[in-house]
């Protein structure tokens, strides 16, 4: 075999692998999608079908029974107002942590880091109980407060990582021209980087609108987003995968179509730094 | 300064009427966390009955799934937090609650007529007489079975027959090729999913949780006895994968046709009678459950009732409503609206003494029936000193529940023998109890 024609068998090989793992990891949303659209019946029957005959009955009860634009508000509200206040926090700190490091600089950033690794349900109770006392249980500020916290170490490690990638010299320049070290961060840091902050943004918005664990606990109707409209459908007494795969369905849409559009951003966010 | 003493006034004034009349127009809203199934969702439908016959109350809807309500009242019940003005509990819940000062009585003056509420139901959600949580619908558990296959393998199903007779049913209707089971039961773990059935199972056995001393007795003769038959009638004649079968999926094999039988809760019976839901509606027979040495504590009882937590600042709105959704009245109206065969069922007599619905419900005499037999203060052969069918009503039940429901699931899916999943649910029991300091 030819040098030409191993490099193709390898180029198709490599492209069939990764189709491969793509349908994969999509299967399960095209599952939920079709099901969507297959009454009771349908969707618990052995073997499952493929072609039928689709209804919008689960959309219609989906929607006389939840307030879904009540509850997409909050997911809005929550994830947009917490990733707004996350890099409010950490852009400053990413920068002071990358362009003027202490030697605890790295004790702190995997201290930050470790609190990732603690599981949520071991915080729970205090949470809970600090919530109810300050009055934030089933409020958006409460959620937000909390969405922000749990996301910052990872919004800091990614600007982090990204700020100290940006050559020194271009920030001593700007200070010979006399700029502050704020006019630096705003500037010279921050236009330099709008890529990076705009998809660890992303990132952000997308992590906190699949958030359940801490919906779920610290919401009741007020301020429940969109994953806890999925919960409400799961029944212990009853079929209900049609029903549920629609609310999941509604749920989904807006962040999948606006990771749609966001998605060069994203990888762009994702891979920064992986190839250097 | 007169002026400003007039103007002073005339705006005090102002002030007060707009207040007078803002709390002439005051509504008191109520939030209710509820479950997610057919009967509670009705109940959220004709919420606005109740808003239109109480014009000063709203109510704020949370539905939840099972597991998440009950994590999420016990933490706002045991934090005093508010959240909920009513909350749906169980009959393991209720007697609890209630006895820690958590729920408030339940008010049965007037026409609310409590003596029409089942007394089995009413027993299992009173602590000390008093009733802390008003049901609203009950349920025990039986046979539901497949008339047609039954008939064809020549065998006969009545009530209470024996364990063993029903092994033998299962073998004759027992076709897997064809795609269809002889029994299909509960095996996934948990202390409300395969240990409710497993401890109907162990009572009829003569088995019980606990002995006069409150040690755990899972390692006794009479739990191995009835662990053992479970796990090889379902080894043998249950569908593939029955350690992961619950409820629903035990419903989906039913209704496409694929068990001979399946014993499990009477509220499955509207489901598996529907034609919307189910192939087999119209083939679908009952008997009560079967046993083995004794009838006690063969079939189950369990109750979804509606509890007011003793937090709430919605007390007298609150009451109101439970009083509303747990009434005669309410089940005539979903019997009016929906038509008799979605009411309510288990918790009052009026319901099965209604023509309507003995017309409507062809299963009807044979879940009274099963309720009226399960008694919760005596469904042990040996004596016990818990209340409870398929479960022992104290806060450590449910670890120890679900520790032994994961054992029993083991030796089910084939990871370890009956004997060592019975001696390690007994340990992790004994060890609970200990702790927990009742020797």
């Amino acid at each position: 075999m030819k040098l030409t024609q191993q490099r193709k068998l390898r180029t198709v090989l490599t492209g069939l692998f990764a189709w491969t793992i793509a349908l994969a990891l999509f299967f399960p949303i095209f599952w939920m999608f079709i099901t969507s659209f297959k009454t009771e019946l349908q969707a618990i029957s052995v073997p499952p079908s493929l072609f039928f005959e689709p209804t919008l009955e689960n959309f219609e009860i989906v929607q006389e029974r939840s307030n879904y634009l009540h509850h997409a508000m909050n997911s809005v509200i929550t994830s947009f107002g917490s990733t707004l206040i996350a890099l409010a926090i950490a852009i400053p700190a990413a920068y002071s942590m990358a362009f003027f490091p202490t030697k605890k600089t790295k004790d702190i950033l995997l201290w930050m880091l470790s609190t990732k690794m603690l599981p949520a349900v071991g915080v729970l109770v205090p949470i809970y109980i600090l919530s109810r006392d300050y009055g934030l249980l089933d409020s958006r500020t409460g959620l937000i407060i909390i969405f922000t916290l749990m996301n910052l170490p990872i919004v800091v490690w990614m600007l982090f990582s990204y700020f100290k990638d940006l050559p020194k010299e271009i920030l001593e320049a700007a200070r010979m021209d006399g700029a502050t070290p704020w006019d630096e961060m705003v500037k010279v840091v921050m236009p330099l980087s709008i890529g990076a902050i705009s998809s660890t943004g992303l990132l952000s918005i997308v992590l906190c609108w699949n958030e359940a664990f801490w919906s779920l606990n610290l919401t009741a109707s007020e301020a429940a987003p969109l994953t806890a409209m999925i919960a409400s459908y799961s029944s212990p007494e009853g079929l209900f995968w049609a029903k549920l795969s629609a609310a999941s369905t509604l749920a989904c849409a807006p962040i999948v179509i606006f990771g749609w559009f966001c998605q060069k951003q994203l990888v762009q966010g994702l891979t920064f730094g992986a190839v250097k | 300064m007169q002026r400003l003493t007039k103007t002073t006034l005339s705006c005090a004034v102002s002030v007060a009427t707009c207040l007078t009349a803002a709390s002439a127009f005051a509504e008191t809203q109520i939030t209710v966390a509820t479950v997610n199934n057919g009967h509670m969702i009705e109940m959220q439908k004709l919420t606005p009955e109740f808003e239109k016959a109480n014009p000063g109350i709203k109510v704020k809807w949370v539905t939840l799934e099972e597991g998440v309500l009950r994590q999420n009242v016990t933490q706002d019940i045991a934090n005093k937090s508010g959240l909920y003005d009513v909350m749906t509990i169980g009959m393991y819940e209720a007697p609890i609650w209630g006895e820690r000062g958590w729920l408030r009585e339940i008010d049965t003056s007037g026409d609310y007529d409590a003596n029409d509420i089942l007394p089995s139901i009413r027993g299992g959600l009173s602590y000390d007489n008093t009733m802390y949580a008003a049901p609203f619908y009950g349920e025990s558990s039986m046979v539901m079975y497949r008339k047609d296959l039954v008939k064809a393998a020549g065998m006969e199903i009545n009530d209470r027959d024996s364990w063993t007779h029903i092994r033998d049913v299962a073998a004759a209707v027992h076709d897997p090729d064809n795609g269809v089971y002889g029994i299909c039961l509960r095996g996934k773990a948990g202390w409300g999913d395969n240990m409710a059935l497993m401890t109907t199972i162990a009572n009829s056995f003569g088995a019980r949780w606990f002995d006069e001393n409150w040690k755990p007795q899972l390692e006794s003769a009479e739990w191995k006895n009835a662990v053992s038959f479970y796990v090889d009638t379902l080894s043998k004649y249950g569908p593939p994968g029955s350690s992961s079968n619950s409820f629903n999926e035990n419903l989906a094999l039913f209704n496409e046709g694929k068990c001979g039988m399946w014993i499990d809760a009477t509220i499955a019976a509207s489901f598996v009678t529907d034609p919307k839901q189910s192939k087999v509606h119209d083939k679908v027979g009952f008997a009560q459950s079967p046993y083995a040495v004794t009838e006690k504590g063969a079939n189950w009882l369990w109750a979804w009732a509606l509890g007011i937590p003793a937090a709430t600042k919605n007390a007298e709105a609150a009451q109101t409503f439970v009083r509303w959704a747990t009434s005669k009245q309410y089940i005539d109206l979903v019997g009016q609206t929906n038509g008799w065969a979605a009411v309510p069922t288990g918790t009052r007599a009026s319901t099965y003494a209604n023509p309507k619905f003995q017309q409507a419900a062809v299963f009807a005499d044979a879940e009274l029936k099963a309720i009226n037999s399960a008694n919760p203060n005596d469904s042990t052969m040996k004596p016990s000193p818990y209340v409870g069918v398929q479960f022992a009503a104290i806060p450590e039940f449910q670890a120890i529940g679900t520790t032994a429901g994961q054992m029993v699931s083991g030796a089910l899916s084939g990871t370890m023998s009956v004997e060592k999943a019975l001696e390690s649910a007994n340990r992790s029991a004994d060890r609970q109890m200990r702790q927990a300091g009742y020797y």
